[in-house]
């Protein structure tokens, strides 16, 4: 039997490799497809029928949308676990936690079609005023309600890894709570909190739906600068655009970015998951 | 304060008739006040009839004791006699375990600390704890020490140096850590750590220090300099102890108290209850209950 | 700051002290941290019931005037006349191929993980693999499916089908399943196995018989979330080329859909001005099938973790 259980094992390190194959080949491909220094770093735009391939433009697209979805994540995310961690008392745990959970089941789909009908409208619309009504604010604002749960929860196991035994030496100093949570709890816990940012920041920067629905943009993405009141185009919003339609040509450069601006996307959330999980260990190992 | 030059002090005790020793007990450097100059200390606490209570069942009962200030007093007993929770009553650190309540009362200077009016922290203030297992906040050595007196609102860079040193050289520890101020206080040893705590503890100046079991995860080294520190600063504090070592009881404290467990016959869990407080050499010679002389002769616990 | 009380006797002692204990200066700051904290659970929870409202109350135009026409009809043109059928049957055999691969492939990776692996070069290689695996987005399993189980393997599945497309899923959610498989096998405690072996029992009857047994709520809680998982998730059958217009037939082979793809194309579709059901409807009242399928596998599983926990501490 280990056999067969090693086979099913061994399946994880066949997929991983095959992913890198594939992203892999593909960008190559489109490289070679492709006049380098006109295609890749021109200024004007995401303009892949043109073959124009601004990266500049979706990079920074999915870090403004990445951006905001901190802004919204992490007071929340990190509100709700110290609330969880030091102030709530057992039953009322025992009904928010399960909350967390369901909004962390939620598929994104739901969420972009969310944005689209109430944050831009409702939210965005009334408080900004801006030029088009689905923007990177917009797509920021759902992704990072997304992102939420993830961050509650591995800040909240950040939290409670934090023995009990300095609170208690906080308050034989004749501390108050609110003293012990800032100068001694929160301090303890800084790198399992910087975890949680790194890999809720990850599944930001990977989410797709939520940005293609409600990011605003079209199939061509002219440069408009860092304003997260445009409409914008992410880098996963850039890869459900280059398959359009289902019946658009699989070939040539404008649908082999795919597999470019997923190597892309592959690496930088490959990096940011191998830093976080490096954290998170830490936190394990010094209590 | 004079620095303490060795670990380890073979000098027997002389004997007298009013401080029968056994030498057999003696490790390190026994001192007790002769037993009549104990009676002239004001009372720090007064437990009148103490319960306490972790939801429906009683952990202790009847505790009745006086803490003196300017001694060492001592808590003795088995395991489960309620004796780290009756030391735990006397800075309202019970409050944190949401089921514990206490019947009878604890005056503190007078002033029923369980009175609604009372501010805990304020009394957490005053009245200062040590843990068993040593617990540095993980911060520099220096801010460990300094946490107290800035939650005191102590802010001028040259005052919390003074107290830190201060309070540094009043755990013994100033020689060994000037220079490295700034580390971690977990880079210490086990020893030092502790040692640390009891700085920390002082740097407020409290009233009283409670200690529960500190010496019980340290060396004997070690713990041989914490009892000399105990000691060195009993005539600025009051100091309550709690021990499961009966030698380490007999070496330092001035008075004691020993706690035993009584199984309860409905519910078949044990409460602890105080049998006997007295001062130290009459406990460990001459004790007024059989049980302790059974305890403290080795024959159960 | 001297804090020592003087030693006097009698009253004058008590009402020093006393006076300082009572003092209760208003603790500002740990009042703004409490309200601090409560706006931003309040928060989380107005949103997440803000969105549940908005959608239902979107929804509510169609799935008041016909519900199971929604279910059962395909999709069409005109929204008063389109249902979600392609998209249930699409949806429907992703799970029923998430369940037959994934499961099987993830628990027996978890057992030779954790009953069977010895540490060296191979062990750590899968577990770095399973681990990055698991943070790896969707959409980038989505590439995946394209490449290998819509093209390579073409002559398997038909192409851009429910096929590759349950294959796809299975893939993106075999890390969850394993990782939360591990962690249910890893609680059992090692007192069972020991029990099992002392009989003379080899590797896999103890593991058959005693640690799975024991370990089966927490795998079934694993697979479970990952069943809700691979239902919601709509970028990988992006990139395999989900059909979002009209599907005549539903088949195994041919062109598919799920419900989270039909959610992503009518939200895209205008409403017809005048129209009392619009594509807005429709989309929402997809969402809310989707969400009470989600949700319910989000609670059945739960359950089953409180469940699972009660006996751990039981025994």
């Amino acid at each position: 039997m280990r056999h067969v259980f090693q086979l099913a094992a061994v399946t994880s390190v066949v997929i991983s490799a095959l992913i890198l194959f594939v992203l892999f080949r593909g960008a190559f491909q489109f490289l070679n497809s492709i006049d380098f220094d006109l295609g890749l770093l021109s200024d004007t735009g995401w303009f892949p029928r043109r073959e124009r391939f601004d990266l500049r433009t979706i990079v920074v697209g999915s870090v403004v949308v990445g951006s905001v979805a901190m802004v919204v994540a992490v007071p929340f995310g990190l509100g709700t676990a110290i609330y969880l961690a030091e102030y709530a008392r057992p039953r009322v745990r025992q009904i928010i936690k399960p909350v967390i959970e369901v909004l962390a089941g939620m598929p994104s789909v739901v969420v972009g079609l969310f944005a689209i009908r109430f944050i831009a409208p409702n939210v965005v619309a009334k408080l900004f005023d801006p030029n088009q009504s689905l923007n990177m604010l917009v797509a920021g604002l759902g992704i990072g309600i997304l992102v939420i749960p993830i961050m509650a929860s591995v800040s909240e196991d950040a939290l409670s890894a934090v023995p009990g035994s300095l609170r208690e030496a906080s308050y034989g100093c004749g501390a108050k709570k609110v003293t012990t949570v800032t100068k001694v709890v929160l301090p303890a816990a800084v790198s399992g909190l910087v975890a949680a940012s790194i890999i809720a920041i990850s599944r930001a920067i990977g989410e797709t739906m939520v940005a293609t629905m409600a990011g605003g943009a079209a199939d061509t993405v002219p440069w408009k600068g860092y304003s997260p009141l445009e409409p914008g185009m992410t880098m996963t919003a850039a890869m459900t655009n280059a398959v359009g339609g289902t019946d658009q040509a699989a070939t040539g450069a404008p649908f082999q970015v795919l597999f470019f601006v997923g190597l892309l996307l592959f690496l930088v959330t490959l990096i940011l998951n191998t830093i976080g999980d490096r954290f998170v260990r830490r936190v394990r190992q010094r209590y | 304060m004079t620095e303490p030059t060795t670990t380890q002090d073979t000098r027997i005790p002389e004997m007298t008739e009013e401080s029968p020793v056994d030498i057999d007990l003696a490790v390190g450097q026994v001192s007790h006040d002769p037993v009549a100059t104990l009676g002239d200390h004001a009372v720090v606490f007064r437990l009148e009839d103490l319960s306490v209570y972790y939801g429906d069942f009683r952990a202790v009962r009847g505790v009745t004791i006086d803490v003196h200030q300017h001694e060492i007093t001592a808590f003795i007993g088995p395991s489960g006699c309620g004796k780290t929770t009756v030391l735990r009553s006397l800075n309202r650190m019970n409050d944190f375990i949401e089921t514990a309540r206490v019947e009878g009362r604890v005056l503190y200077h007078g002033v029923d600390l369980y009175d609604p009016a009372v501010n805990a922290t304020e009394v957490r203030r005053r009245i200062g704890m040590v843990f068993q297992k040593p617990n540095p906040f993980p911060k520099s050595i220096y801010d460990n020490v300094a946490y107290g007196p800035r939650l005191l609102g102590v802010k001028k860079r040259t005052e919390l140096d003074d107290i830190v040193e201060r309070s540094l050289r009043g755990a013994a520890l100033w020689d060994e850590v000037k220079a490295i101020l700034k580390s971690s206080g977990l880079s210490l040893s086990g020893g030092q750590q502790q040692r640390l705590c009891i700085a920390r503890a002082v740097a407020v100046e409290p009233d009283v220090i409670l200690m529960d079991e500190p010496c019980s995860a340290l060396d004997p080294i070690a713990t041989a300099r914490i009892e000399e520190l105990m000691q060195e600063i009993k005539s600025q504090y009051t100091i309550v102890i709690v021990t499961h070592n009966m030698q380490q009881a007999a070496r330092v404290s001035d008075r004691t108290a020993f706690f035993t467990t009584e199984v309860n016959p409905e519910s078949d869990r044990r409460t602890g209850l105080l049998i006997e407080y007295n001062p130290t050499p009459k406990i460990f010679s001459t004790p007024d209950d059989d049980r302790t002389e059974q305890y403290v002769t080795g024959r159960f616990g | 700051m001297a804090l020592a009380t003087p030693a006097l006797g009698g009253a004058t002692a008590r009402e020093v002290v006393a006076a300082r204990l009572t003092r209760r200066d208003r603790d500002v700051a740990g009042w703004l941290m409490l309200g601090t904290l409560f706006l931003t659970v309040g928060f989380t929870l107005l949103v997440l019931f803000t969105l549940l409202f908005e959608v239902t109350s979107d929804a509510w135009p169609m799935l008041s005037e016909r519900p199971v026409d929604f279910v059962t009809d395909t999709i069409g043109s005109d929204p008063m006349a389109s249902g979600l059928w392609p998209g249930v049957y699409g949806s429907f055999f992703i799970g029923l191929g998430v369940i037959v691969l994934a499961f099987p492939i993830g628990i027996g990776a978890a057992i030779y993980l954790e009953e069977y692996a010895r540490d060296g070069f191979l062990t750590r290689l899968i577990m770095v693999s399973m681990r990055n695996l698991a943070g790896v987005p969707a959409v980038i399993y989505g590439v995946l499916g394209f490449i290998i189980f819509r093209g390579w393997l073409e002559f398997l599945t038909g192409g851009s089908s429910v096929v590759a497309a349950a294959f796809t899923m299975a893939v993106l959610v075999l890390p969850i399943v394993i990782i939360t498989s591990m962690e249910a096998i890893r609680a059992v405690p090692q007192g069972l196995r020991d029990a099992g072996y002392g009989v003379g029992a080899s590797r896999w009857e103890v593991t058959r018989d005693h640690t799975l047994a024991y370990a089966a709520p927490g795998i079934l809680t694993g697979t479970v979330l990952s069943l809700a998982r691979a239902l919601g998730e709509a970028a990988p059958l992006l990139i395999l080329g989900a059909i979002t217009g009209l599907l005549p037939e539903t088949s195994l082979t041919g062109k598919f859909t799920a419900i989270p793809m039909l959610i992503y194309n009518w939200s895209g579709r205008p409403d017809t001005p005048g129209a009392e059901i619009g594509w807005t409807s429709a989309a929402a009242a997809a969402g809310v099938m989707l969400l009470t399928l989600v949700l319910f596998f989000n609670a059945a599983a739960i359950v089953l973790r409180n469940r699972f926990e009660r006996r751990r501490i039981g025994t």
